[in-house]
């Protein structure tokens, strides 16, 4: 491993963020052009840096992966004892790419589509910070150092939420997701804390080969607390069942930002740092389960509450949690590598949505509400073919990427021995049916049928506050600029090929996205000598060609659900609009459910916040700080007041009255003296 | 021979009364007189205990103390003119302008 090469990989994350401080610092005097200018070249700088490293990383020997470059220590304490470095893998190469290729597009994208708002030279600063710790994250070689990129992808996500901090619930939206995260957070903290406690180290390299070196734990020990914790941690970052709440009404950031941090990237982080503690998590097979369980239900819950949302940002929103949930169900069935590969075609088809939801919203001036558009298919063409073909994609219509991405998972759901179920397979079906639907809900309200302009003149529960921005052009719908349509071609492009790099076998591929993966996932469960080539090998028992034929069945199940959801969309929002208010009509409550969320807000405020706000104000606002602390502090200036009250008539400043003190005082001396004198 | 002890309670009567007067009086040179009135009930006590120990030193002392006596009259006399000459007044409650 010395004898490495040195990539320098700290110039990647270091780049964004020097971006970010010149536009922080000085960017407000700044032309925009000048902050744009900065904004991108360092992100684009990082992105070809990063392709420059991968195309050094493929020259790299097996035995030279993991790639680990250490810089300085940073923490020495007791036998304890941090480094700031970089690891880069097959995993790390991965994520590299997504979010420095991704978020560059964004940046781009970004560029045309905060040009008329406010505080442009903070969202890109931002966005650069969000570029840093991202990057951070990614590329740390310790779990210490992925949790400070960890904490700074929740900041950047924090203050980019709260970006237009004047409007109330936009500021609210960005406390809700900070707290709601520092919650998972918690739990990330105590699941380190124990492997310090157990192994000393942080390291992922000496933690895994620990790790390997344990039994496979039965029941609930120690590997499979930590495995819960570090997933807990996991569930609030990537906004799963039951920190998910945040992610919905994190949409009132920017459209850029939802796609960025909350589509792409940022929520990802906790399927990634699930995939790198795969070690962990396949001795702890409980932990497995519980991850499984969580990521189905959470798939199958959001895309529920989605067939019913009406703004085109929260369906999205929903989408998001419930792809994200799929990720999570492929990492509990031990199907890391598919989980990364949903992650990788996920993030291009879902920043292409936002994306393209955000031409849509920016052509109709701040108009969110899906039932105020339609037939914009003829007066914005370009991002009608992009978000089609987004679409389709996230429906998992073969030959795009959304199919192969999901389809594996659901074949790897289904066929794996040990950690697989079939009921994972329904819901992961059932909710490839409902996803199916929802977007293509979303494409016929959006693009087909009749305008519906709406009655009111405001946009109702537009993110764009400030929507005189966008307010003086309302009237007539307006394609985006180029430098908005540019990079959704890109990620058009990226939605259609990425998912052919993991085409499975059973369709004629060679699933090249798995093999490149296979070292991460595999090696360190098997003895470290046969590390080399023998983990290619399928480890399942059938025969591979009865395999394949199931295999091909389960794929033309997904297929049919997927044209089954395009179907009932394309009758009930197309062919029979007037359909879906009588069917809402005549199941009212399961609607209202649906469309409240199944109440699960008012749930945690009814349970967890009012207790708490209460509990803060009675017991520790007024008992605690104005009873007790208060108390005290006013109590002890109270007494020294009275006290001083009564010997501040001492100090009259009449020279008698001391005088007098003095007699009386020697008198009493005196008095003393001669009583002393008496008992002698 | 006059007992040890007349003379002291003749000293601490003299020293009350200066005490008593002090605090009572209001002219500032009857304040002076009490003051001289202190020190010399002491002056009294030390030749006593001196006369009584035959011993020299408390002679000695009231000469020290008549010389302080004498500076301080010529000292206080002064800044009582002084106080005079400006404020038309011997009265020591209406010389507080230090005070608050």
């Amino acid at each position: 491993m010395n004898s490495s090469p040195n990539f320098n990989l700290w110039v990647i994350p270091i780049l964004p963020l020097i971006g970010s401080a010149i536009n922080g610092l000085f960017g407000k005097r700044f032309p925009r052009n000048l902050v744009s200018t900065i904004a991108l070249f360092f992100p684009g700088a990082a992105f070809a840096y990063a392709v420059w490293v991968v195309s050094q990383f493929a020259g790299l020997s097996q035995a030279q992966i993991p790639h680990i470059e250490r810089l300085f220590p940073w923490i020495e304490a007791g036998g304890f004892r941090v480094d700031y470095g970089f690891y880069l893998d097959q995993l790390s190469v991965v994520m590299l790419l997504v979010v420095t290729g991704v978020g560059f597009l964004i940046h781009i994208y970004s560029v045309g589509y905060m040009a008329e708002e406010g505080g442009y030279y903070r969202f890109f600063s931002y966005l650069n910070l969000f570029m840093f710790f991202m990057l951070t994250l990614v590329l740390a070689h310790s779990y210490l150092l992925m949790f400070v990129g960890w904490e700074g992808v929740g900041l950047a996500s924090y203050l980019l939420i709260g970006f237009f901090f004047l409007k109330h619930s936009a500021a609210q939206a960005g406390k809700k997701a900070f707290i709601t995260n520092r919650v998972g957070d918690f739990g990330f903290l105590l699941g380190m804390f124990l492997l310090i406690k157990h192994f000393g180290t942080l390291d992922y390299d000496k933690v895994f080969k620990a790790i390997s070196g344990l039994p496979v734990e039965t029941g609930v020990g120690v590997l499979t607390a930590t495995a819960l914790l570090m997933m807990f941690g996991a569930a609030g970052k990537s906004a799963q069942i039951p920190l998910y709440v945040w992610l919905p009404d994190a949409m009132e950031g920017p459209t850029p930002v939802s796609a960025l941090i909350h589509a792409a990237t940022m929520v990802t982080a906790g399927v990634y740092m699930v995939a790198r503690s795969n070690v962990l998590f396949m001795h702890a097979p409980v932990s497995m389960r519980v991850v499984a369980i969580i990521g189905a239900l959470t798939a199958i819950f959001a895309a529920s509450i989605g067939l019913v949302q009406n703004d085109i940002k929260r369906v999205l929103a929903y989408s998001t949690v419930s792809q994200l949930g799929y990720m999570f169900m492929a990492c509990g069935v031990a199907a890391f590598s598919a989980g990364i590969f949903h992650l990788m075609t996920h993030a291009f088809f879902k920043a292409l949505l936002f994306l393209s939801a955000g031409s849509v919203i920016h052509g109709l001036g701040g108009e969110q509400d899906m039932r105020h558009m339609g037939g914009l298919r003829k007066l914005i063409p370009w991002t009608f073919w992009v978000m089609t073909i987004a679409t389709f994609a996230i429906a998992g219509f073969p030959p795009l990427s959304g199919f192969f991405s999901k389809d594996e998972i659901l074949w790897k759901a289904f066929s794996d021995k040990t950690h697989g179920s079939w009921i994972f397979w329904l819901i992961g079906w059932i909710t490839a049916g409902m996803t199916s639907f929802y977007m293509f809900r979303l494409w016929f309200m959006t693009f087909f049928g009749e305008r519906r302009e709406a009655i009111h003149d405001e946009p109702s529960g537009g993110v764009h506050a400030p929507s005189s921005a966008h307010g003086g052009h309302s009237g007539h719908v307006h394609e985006s600029p180029w430098i908005m349509l540019g990079p959704l071609v890109v990620l058009a492009v990226g939605s259609v090929v990425m998912g052919w790099t993991g085409i499975p076998e059973a369709l004629g591929g060679h699933n090249r996205f798995d093999q490149f993966l296979t070292p991460v996932f595999h090696t360190n469960s098997e003895p470290v000598g046969s590390a080399a080539n023998f983990a290619n090998e399928p480890q399942k028992s059938e025969s591979p060609e009865e395999n394949r034929g199931l295999e091909l069945e389960l794929a033309g199940a997904s297929v049919a659900v997927a044209f089954a959801g395009l179907g009932l969309a394309y009758l009930l929002y197309l062919r029979r609009p007037e359909l879906p208010d009588r069917i809402a009509a005549t199941m009212k409550g399961a609607y209202r459910t649906l469309l409240n969320k199944y109440w699960v807000d008012e749930a945690y405020y009814a349970t967890l916040i009012n207790p708490i706000v209460d509990g803060s104000r009675a017991v520790l606002w007024r008992g605690v700080d104005v009873g007790i602390i208060d108390a005290l502090v006013n109590g002890a200036g109270t007494t020294s007041k009275g006290l001083s009250g009564i010997t501040r008539r001492m100090q009259s400043g009449s020279i008698r009255s001391y005088a007098g003190w003095v007699a009386l005082g020697a008198a009493c001396v005196v008095a003393f003296m001669i009583w002393m004198g008496l008992r002698a | 021979m006059i007992p040890l002890s007349w003379y002291l309670i003749l000293g601490a009567i003299l020293f009350a009364i200066g005490v008593a007067s002090f605090l009572i009086k209001r002219n500032i040179i009857t304040i002076f007189m009490s003051i001289e009135l202190m020190l010399n009930a002491v002056n009294l006590t030390f030749v006593a205990f001196a006369s009584h120990w035959h011993q020299v030193s408390g002679q000695v002392f009231v000469f020290f103390v008549m010389v302080v006596a004498a500076a301080e009259a010529a000292v206080g006399l002064a800044i009582v003119l002084a106080i005079f000459r400006t404020r038309e007044t011997l009265n020591v409650d209406q010389v507080n302008l230090l005070k608050l």
